[in-house]
């Protein structure tokens, strides 16, 4: 194993019985089939990129999509997400649409942000993304925030806080943890631990096993799963979800998984090896499902190959859209600065 | 005008309590502002009348707190949070700057963090240097922030109330030594429009551009320059940004000499961009002297109660300095 965070208990085999059968065909299918549409949207997101169509950069997360969906398929659709640099998995797992999606990344007047966002930036309110972030663990404390919110307006929703391994080094980790704990609010933080800040890894940068530990610091649950295992994720924030929900107690997921791709655009892989990237591609948490759910006959494996070229196809579709839309206009500039 | 006097730092805590009262999407969040009341006494009684929900006492984390009202505000509720001093606003910037500011133009329009944030700023008593700053013009210069600094009690009290109404991020930055001085303030609530300042004395040989503390000052050595046959306006912007451009400018085209005068430290301070705003306007043909800036030394605040005196800019000091420019002797 390249990862040094300590194991953790696999899903049994009873326990993935469970849950599929616990979860309707229409949702298993869905799952995977949002899986497919985050890695192919990054897919040609990259490929935009490399064509001069998108610029600035962008922070991929192939390799990591059982996390994003896993931890999004168990919330309501009027339940709240804040993400991170990272977020396009979390943007599509909540339900975004993928063609004011791929116009934001092109920077056009019809995209989530009116083109001002960005990847980095994206957020989709009206559909309860509350925003990725440009700032490592810039929306932990904004969580708590949103936390207190819904507490106060006295309505169980709940909210889900993204952020990654990096940020749990911030003090921001610390104030906001803290913060929530206290005032009982219904925040499920999930720790996506892809094993890298920008190069400095788990191993280095740690000197707990599991990130999850960080949770009795702050005397609320901590649990660390497989993060590219989607029932595994769904599993552990379901439960998470449930006593946010119920019984407004914080918890702390960690979810270990990978990242294929380098940092950002300009990451030469010069901290880790191809022979570590390969091992992990192993794991790809894409086909794991999609195997299980034809071994399990949930679908078959025409079916599962539907889903994939499906998804390829509605993100061309957005691309074709995004591609047409119109730049914003110059005299808009200034727009939104203030309300 | 009721005729009852109140001090400033009740005339906050009235605007605080009638807007809790207006609208239960208000709430406080600060260390310490509970049953302590917050450091100076501002919030003091309000938890007791209005639930630890509503008057939250908080870690001591201003990261945290900072985080806590952009969040809150995204949700629609209308928080003000206190920071006990400004000097620790450096701890809650992250989220001031990058996320509250940022939030409605990064997101094209599509969200609203209609949020207040108060912190007492300035010197005068003798906390010496990591409790004395005013670094007001850190958050001018950060655009989708609002910034107000009132002088007198009444204003204190329709800005604040002013503030929490805006659907915008309005930093309000309360004068320490401001706290006790008493002023008429009527009891019905009533707002004051932000952007909009006030010219708290007429005058036709020098113009006072000024704000928060050194309002009081200004006019006192105003009424000492009128003795000897100095007339001075004193401008009070009240809010720094946004900022009332078309007072200021047309007090300058009428007296011909500007003093800006400001207690944060001179390089890099708000008056710059002051004498900035003056110089690119039509003002600028009826200077008849070279803008002057009187303001803080550039040093940090001392302890020692003498070179505290005389680190910032008191009476005698504007007296001499506005002489100066009103004999043309700059």
């Amino acid at each position: 194993m390249s990862t040094n965070v300590e194991p953790y208990e696999p899903l049994s085999e009873k326990r993935r019985k469970e849950l599929t059968k616990s979860l309707s065909k229409e949702v298993l299918m869905d799952s995977l089939q949002k899986m497919w549409k985050t890695r192919a949207f990054e897919e040609k997101a990259e490929e935009l990129y490399m064509l001069g169509k998108i610029h600035g950069t962008m922070h991929l997360s192939i390799g990591m999509e059982a996390s994003a969906v896993g931890s999004i398929l168990p919330l309501r659709q009027e339940d709240l997400i804040i993400s991170t640099h990272r977020g396009h998995g979390h943007c599509i797992a909540k339900g975004a649409d993928l063609k004011l999606m791929m116009a934001e990344f092109l920077g056009k007047e019809c995209g989530y942000c009116r083109g001002r966002g960005g990847s980095m930036h994206i957020a989709d309110v009206d559909g309860g993304n509350l925003g990725a972030n440009g700032v490592v663990a810039g929306g932990i404390p904004m969580a708590v925030g949103v936390g207190l919110g819904l507490k106060l307006q006295k309505t169980d929703k709940v909210i889900i806080c993204f952020f990654g391994d990096g940020a749990a080094n911030e003090g921001a980790f610390h104030e906001a943890l803290n913060m929530a704990a206290i005032y009982d609010l219904p925040v499920v933080f999930v720790c996506e631990n892809n094993q890298y800040g920008m190069s400095g890894s788990f191993k280095k940068m740690f000197r707990i096993p599991r990130i999850s530990d960080r949770a009795s610091g702050y005397g609320i649950p901590g649990i660390t799963v497989d993060g590219n295992d989607l029932l595994a994720v769904y599993d552990a924030v379901n439960v998470a979800i449930d006593r946010a929900r119920n019984e407004r107690i914080p918890t702390l997921v960690e979810n270990v998984t990978y990242r294929w791709r380098g940092h950002s655009k300009s990451d030469a892989n010069r901290y880790r090896t191809k022979e570590e990237i390969e091992e992990w591609k192993t794991k790809d948490p894409i086909t794991r499902f999609a195997n299980w759910l034809v071994e399990a006959k949930v679908i078959t494996s025409d079916e599962a190959e539907q889903i994939r070229k499906s998804a390829y196809a509605e993100i061309d579709a957005a691309a074709e859209f995004a591609e047409g839309c119109a730049e914003p206009a110059l005299e808009t500039i200034e727009e939104g600065v203030y309300a | 005008m009721s005729g009852r006097e109140i001090t400033y730092l009740e005339a906050i805590r009235e605007a605080l309590r009638q807007e809790m009262q207006r609208d239960e999407r208000v709430f406080l969040i600060g260390e310490d502002i509970g049953v302590y009341g917050g450091a100076f006494g501002v919030t003091l009684g309000l938890m007791q009348e209005f639930g630890e929900d509503r008057v939250i006492d908080s870690p001591i984390s201003e990261l945290g707190i900072a985080g806590a009202i952009t969040g809150a505000a995204l949700t629609g509720m209308r928080p003000v949070g206190e920071i006990m001093f400004m000097d620790f606003i450096t701890l809650a910037s992250e989220q001031l700057v990058n996320q509250a500011a940022k939030i409605r133009f990064m997101f094209g329009g599509k969200a609203t963090v209609p949020l207040v944030m108060r912190a007492p700023m300035g010197s005068g008593t003798g906390a010496a240097e990591q409790h004395s700053q005013s670094l007001e013009n850190w958050f001018v210069h950060v655009p989708g922030i609002k910034v107000v600094a009132p002088s007198t009690p009444a204003e204190a009290k329709g800005l604040l109330i002013e503030s929490i109404r805006d659907d915008n991020p309005v930093l309000f930055l309360e004068g320490k030594l401001l706290y006790k001085t008493k002023g008429e303030v009527p009891e019905e609530p009533y707002t004051i429009p932000l952007g909009k300042a006030d010219i708290k004395r007429d005058g036709r040989d020098l113009t006072i551009i000024t704000y928060s503390i050194m309002v009081k000052r200004a006019l006192e050595a105003a009424d000492q320059l009128a003795q000897e046959g100095i007339d001075v306006e004193v401008i009070d912007l009240r809010t720094l940004k946004p900022l009332d451009k078309e007072t200021i400018i047309a007090s300058v085209k009428k007296t011909g000499k500007v003093l800006i005068l400001h207690e944060a430290a001179k390089t890099g301070g708000f008056g710059g961009e002051l004498a900035g705003v003056i110089s690119e306007s039509e003002a600028f043909d009826y200077l008849d002297a070279p803008i002057v800036r009187l303001a803080g030394r550039d040093m940090p605040i001392p302890y020692n109660r003498t070179l505290e005196y005389h680190t910032v800019p008191q009476v005698e000091n504007i007296v001499e300095t506005a002489r100066k420019l009103a004999r043309r002797e700059v």
